[in-house]
């Protein structure tokens, strides 16, 4: 039986004149995960995301949120919490007060207010005006603002921008978190080392139109595993090349190592191939494609 | 829509706006009062467009309220800047967004807004007129102008009257600066075309087109302040004036609606 879905869109399509910004979009995401939203700028993720909220009205097709209609955003906006293109907060008012407005208009207990800016550390700037933080501030008050109803799903646009590491791997942890207790996360963000670490599930766009949508694991076993070989003495790289070719494997040279394509299990052999032929390597190391370069490579940037 | 108007109040209470505006309204409705009594002399007059406003005029029960009721043209403007800015600046912050994620009902947005805009507007307009009260009898008595027919129940009904009538026009100016927010979505934009359209554009044309001024918003809802005149009926002046604001807040309304809210 399959997961119950936090989110689903079918044939979802947004039109601005003649410019197509979302062509016929297809995906599911499941409830509980944390699903990672790639896709080069102008490739439609923020369309998708206002689509999603109910600030933009689809051109064709529709789709589902916490199982309730795109059309009827009033049904599950209160259980979403959301950050969209960045933070936007009135600049005269503190961080409480401008969460204060928000918990107000939702009819949200104004009383976990203190608590959320603690808990994306805030706590003691709590009651400084907005226009005074740095743009670390700003993002982490919009997450506290996004986490204001207690979401069952957060949707979270490049929250990580204007954070230092150590923010970022707070950030990072509070998602698991999240997701650990039952939130559906979807994330997008243009730092694919941080949504490899952090999703499960991942969607990718280019142009407009989705080119893959499944398990991040799914994704990156999709990819040929490299093995880079380094050979003592740089005068073997082409024999090397010569012995990876001759076993049925792609091999190039980079730099000073050969970059041979195949799996780990080829390692071994290409050592003893190498040994065999007197040549001493002096490191072997089998690499998988990182999230980044199969993005690259599927989107062709 | 009672969350949004108590959203809306916490951001008219910050002191940036509220002491800015309550200092805006001093200023104008002691310029008014001190023109209508310290020049009550003068030879080039001393109400709008070089009135004359004599002893005796202010001496009558509604010489009391006569100051403030005067102030109502420039109270709308201050409520036409207010409410144009508080509703454009949704769009320029990019806060729009974020209270349509929490409140997806716009139409529950809009008049929340405006709800907690017209009690803002009954404050200024309450301010005005004890400031306006207030130096009219510190006036009147740096001119000896007699303030006995003040204390009457005339006077008391007088007041009462004009301050239901200047809340009515300035709510509508301010109607009319919310119109303009929702129109050109910046604050610049829709303060400025809203200032030059009422203070230059109606108020020129006014002055050299006869009874134009019978279908000018802000011309009629001047008149709805000082009660009517003898040429443009209260009634006429209170039916025109709302039935225009009505009619453009409802083309706004529905363009609020039905906008993509893609910024």
């Amino acid at each position: 039986m399959s997961s119950p879905l936090a989110l689903d869109v079918a044939d979802l399509s947004k039109k601005y004149g003649d410019r197509m910004a979302l062509s016929h979009a297809n995906f599911e995401v499941p409830m509980g995960s944390i699903c990672g939203f790639v896709g080069p700028n102008g490739s439609g993720k923020t369309t998708t995301i206002r689509m999603l909220l109910g600030l933009i009205t689809p051109t064709t097709g529709g789709g589902h949120v916490l199982g309730e209609s795109i059309t009827e955003p009033e049904k599950y906006l209160p259980r979403v919490g959301a950050m969209i293109e960045g933070p936007a907060f009135y600049p005269a008012l503190s961080g409480f007060q401008n969460l204060n407005v928000l918990a107000r208009i939702g009819g949200f207990k104004t009383e976990s207010i203190a608590g959320l800016l603690d808990l994306v550390g805030l706590g003691d700037r709590g009651d400084s005006k907005y226009k005074t933080y740095s743009l670390g501030m700003k993002q982490r008050l919009g997450i506290a603002a996004a986490l204001l109803p207690n979401p069952k799903l957060l949707v979270l646009d490049e929250p990580t921008n204007g954070l230092d590491p150590a923010g970022i791997h707070e950030i990072r942890t509070l998602l698991r978190k999240l997701a650990d207790s039952g939130t559906t996360v979807f994330v997008s963000s243009h730092l694919l080392s941080e949504i490899e670490v952090i999703s499960d599930h991942l969607v990718m766009l280019r142009l407009g139109k989705v080119i893959f949508s499944g398990k991040t694991s799914d994704l990156l076993a999709k990819q040929q595993p490299v093995i880079v070989a380094k050979p003592e003495n740089t005068s073997d790289l082409t024999k090397l090349v010569q012995i990876a070719t001759a076993a049925g494997h792609e091999a190039v040279v980079i730099e000073n190592t050969v970059h041979v394509t195949g799996t780990s299990d080829f390692s071994a052999k290409l050592n003893k191939a190498a040994f065999e032929a007197g040549i001493t390597l002096e490191s072997l190391t089998p690499v998988k494609a990182s999230l980044e370069e199969t993005f690259f490579e599927m989107t062709g940037e | 829509m009672w969350n949004v108007f108590r959203a809306e109040l916490t951001k008219l209470r910050r002191p940036s706006l509220s002491v800015s505006t309550l200092l805006a309204v001093t200023f104008v409705t002691s310029l008014i009062t001190s023109v209508l009594f310290l020049l009550v002399d003068s030879p080039e007059g001393n109400g709008e467009r070089g009135v004359r406003i004599g002893r005796d005029v202010l001496s009558l029960p509604t010489g009391i309220s006569l100051s403030f009721t005067n102030t109502a043209g420039l109270l709308g403007v201050v409520a036409l800047c207010v409410f144009a800015a508080q509703t454009a600046q949704e769009y320029t912050y990019g806060t729009l967004r974020n209270l349509l994620v929490r409140q997806p009902s716009r139409m529950k947005i809009l008049l929340g807004k405006l709800g907690a805009m017209k009690l803002f507007a009954i404050v200024m307009v309450t301010f005005s007129a004890i400031v306006g009260i207030a130096l009219s009898y510190l006036f009147a008595g740096v001119k000896d102008i007699s303030t006995q027919a003040w204390s009457t129940s005339d006077a008391k009904t007088a007041v009462w009257h004009s301050f239901i009538n200047v809340l009515i026009a300035t709510i509508g100016y301010g109607i009319f600066g919310m119109i303009l927010g929702l129109l050109f979505r910046s604050p610049i934009s829709a303060i400025s075309i809203g200032v030059i359209w009422n203070l230059i554009f109606e108020g020129l044309l006014s002055a050299f087109v006869k009874n134009i001024d019978r279908y000018f918003p802000g011309q009629l809802l001047s008149t709805v302040a000082t009660g009517g005149t003898d040429r443009i009926s209260y009634q006429y002046a209170l039916f025109t004036s709302y039935a225009f604001l009505l009619v453009g807040l409802a083309i706004v309304a529905f363009l609020f609606k039905k906008r993509d809210v893609a910024n």
